[in-house]
């Protein structure tokens, strides 16, 4: 059963604007989901929606198999959020903002328990200190803390790593596999694709408020995924002959390397074709490589070819 | 019931006073003695006796509802306006909280607030003035329902109102004014009779009134209706909570 389930999901805010339109997803228990897309897609009114923070226009959603209206306890109860704004008080404490945080989800004091969330977000040493004299990533790993204070089973991460510098970021994701190593869902935005295409086993690419794609990062990048075969010639070429023309090739690096780009969902590369006219053109390289084309690559081809 | 979140608004809530507790006692200390100084000095030494008490001792019940009601309302709409404002609201929003526990929460610590003003103020007068309070259970029963009502009033209001303009506008324009006509510093027996019969329609005079009979038993209205109307009153601000968070009015995108 998945943990949770979205079904004909739509949203239109009072100004007329259809944020979400008919989203249908499914999030796997135990899985890291990247949320992508452009600015003003809709993600963090998805979000916001399974959240409680928003209403919906049309359709359900089901988080742990409750309801998130008529069963609303239950399946908030489940979730920690870290949103993409940073809101957050002012003159409390770090300790104190995320011990709110923990008694407001229901539970009942833990310090060792903050202290570990503490200390995992490099915090543990502003503890005391009051949050308006942090800087703008503390403040961001202190609404981290604040989501992680009540134990979730799922965490929403809408662009945690924002504002974040690569140091900490890279401590940040550690404490996200931890988490998923624990078994908590993760449901993350972000536009850091390497984020993403690192961190996550899933994607989903939403734009103009639809879901138009989720799939295994694997699988996408396969099912999606350029590659290019780079062969590095033993003489430098001044142009390609004619009669490979047909192939579309690239000359790079002053005519030493001749760059071939294929796509791995056809039924043939064209690679034996190649090699073969190569051959009858005289053509001889020392060295050969392929390399495939990043998540990013894909979303921007992706999201291009929607809107 | 999520009691362990009721407790920790309330305590966030608290914090906040506790923190500002010299500017939340100072003023009213003040404005209650310049209140004495100015009507029971000047209005004091003409009008000397209202129904057998001095001016002095008939105002003081007054002069607490009149923080109460600015106090409350103040406190409430400014508890639950701020985390509209500041967005961290969001974290109330997707806590496992009823709409009941919520107001629990943030309308208790308000009237919480409220009552310990009303005490201090009510210390501050009899610093200056002679004191009975002839049914303390009553005293003390009008002073938390009215502090609860107005409390709801105020937050109430801190839902409904999206720049701090709109916050200030209904205690400066309506409740004040209600207030200082509500009886407070005179007796409605002492307006003519057109004005006695307006004055009815204002639902401060119904606090006042039944406060001021738990003092020294004088009363403008029969202290039955001032509790039924207060209860009333309280009614009609529950319901509208309840509205409220049943629709998200102006609490959810
Ligand atoms: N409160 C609101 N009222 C009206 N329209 C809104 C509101 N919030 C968001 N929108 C609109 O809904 C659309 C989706 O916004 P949303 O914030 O969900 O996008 P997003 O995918 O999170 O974008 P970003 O990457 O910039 O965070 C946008 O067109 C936005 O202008
Ligand atoms: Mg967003």
């Amino acid at each position: 059963m998945p943990i949770i389930s979205i079904k004909n999901l739509s949203k239109v805010y009072p100004s007329g604007l259809r944020a979400l339109n008919n989203v249908n997803l499914d999030i796997e228990s135990g899985e890291i989901f990247a949320l992508l897309g452009p600015n003003g897609a809709g993600k963090t009114t998805l979000i916001s929606i399974i959240c409680g923070i928003a209403t919906r226009s049309e359709g359900s959603v089901m988080v742990g198999g409750h309801d998130i209206d008529s069963d609303y306890r239950a399946a908030r109860s489940l979730i920690g959020l870290v949103p993409q704004e940073l809101h957050t008080d002012a003159f409390e404490t770090v300790w104190a903002t995320v011990s709110f945080s923990r008694g407001l989800f229901g539970k009942r004091k833990n310090p060792a328990h903050i202290e570990k969330v503490l200390r995992d977000l490099s915090l543990w040493d502003k503890k005391d200190s009051q949050i308006v004299t942090l800087s703008g990533g503390m403040k961001r790993r202190v609404m981290i803390a604040k989501a992680l204070s009540h134990e979730p089973k799922i965490l929403f991460l809408d662009e945690p790593t924002a504002g974040v510098d690569v140091e900490l970021r890279k401590g940040m994701w550690d404490v996200v596999r931890e988490l998923r190593a624990s078994g908590v869902t993760i449901i993350l935005t972000t536009h850091y694709i390497e984020e993403a295409e690192e961190m996550a086993d899933r994607v989903g690419v939403i734009a103009n408020g639809e879901l138009i794609l989720t799939e295994h990062k694997a699988a996408l990048m396969q099912k999606l995924g350029k590659k290019q075969l780079t062969l590095h010639l033993q003489k430098p070429l001044d142009a390609i002959p004619a009669q490979l023309d047909a192939h579309h090739l690239e000359l790079k690096a002053d005519g030493r390397d001749l760059v071939y780009t294929y796509d791995t969902r056809g039924e043939r590369t064209g690679i034996t074709a190649l090699m073969n006219d190569l051959n009858a053109a005289g053509i001889r390289f020392k060295d050969l490589n392929t390399s495939q084309s990043s998540l990013e690559e894909i979303f921007v081809s992706l999201v291009h070819r929607e809107v | 019931m999520n009691i362990h979140a009721i407790k920790a608004i309330y305590k966030f809530e608290m914090s906040r006073t506790w923190r500002t507790l010299l500017q939340s006692i100072v003023s009213p200390v003040i404005s209650t003695s310049l209140y004495f100084v100015v009507f029971g000095a000047a209005i004091g030494s003409r009008i000397t006796e209202i129904e057998g008490v001095s001016y002095g001792t008939f105002i003081v019940p007054g002069l607490i509802m009149l923080s109460l009601l600015t106090q409350s309302i103040a406190n409430a709409s400014f508890g639950i306006y701020f985390p509209k404002f500041v967005g961290t609201i969001y974290e109330i929003l997707s806590a496992p909280i009823s709409p009941l526990e919520i107001v629990i929460g943030y309308v208790g610590a308000a009237a919480t607030k409220s009552i310990i003003l009303g005490l201090i103020i009510l210390a501050t007068a009899g610093l200056f003035v002679p004191l009975k309070i002839a049914h303390p259970f009553w005293m003390i029963g009008f002073l938390v329902l009215t502090a609860v009502t107005f409390s709801l009033f105020g937050f109430i209001i801190g839902v409904w109102a999206d720049n701090f303009e709109k916050l200030q506008v209904i205690p400066l324009l309506i409740v004040t004014p209600l207030t200082f006509l509500g009886g407070s510093f005179y007796s409605i027996n002492m307006l003519p009779p057109v004005w006695q019969t307006i004055t009815l329609f204002n639902p401060v005079v119904y606090l006042v009134s039944g406060f001021r009979w738990s003092f020294s038993e004088i009363a403008d209205v029969p202290v039955g209706v001032s509790f039924g109307m207060t209860l009333l009153f309280l009614a009609l601000c529950l319901i509208a909570v309840l509205w409220i968070f049943k629709t998200g009015y102006r609490l959810k995108k």
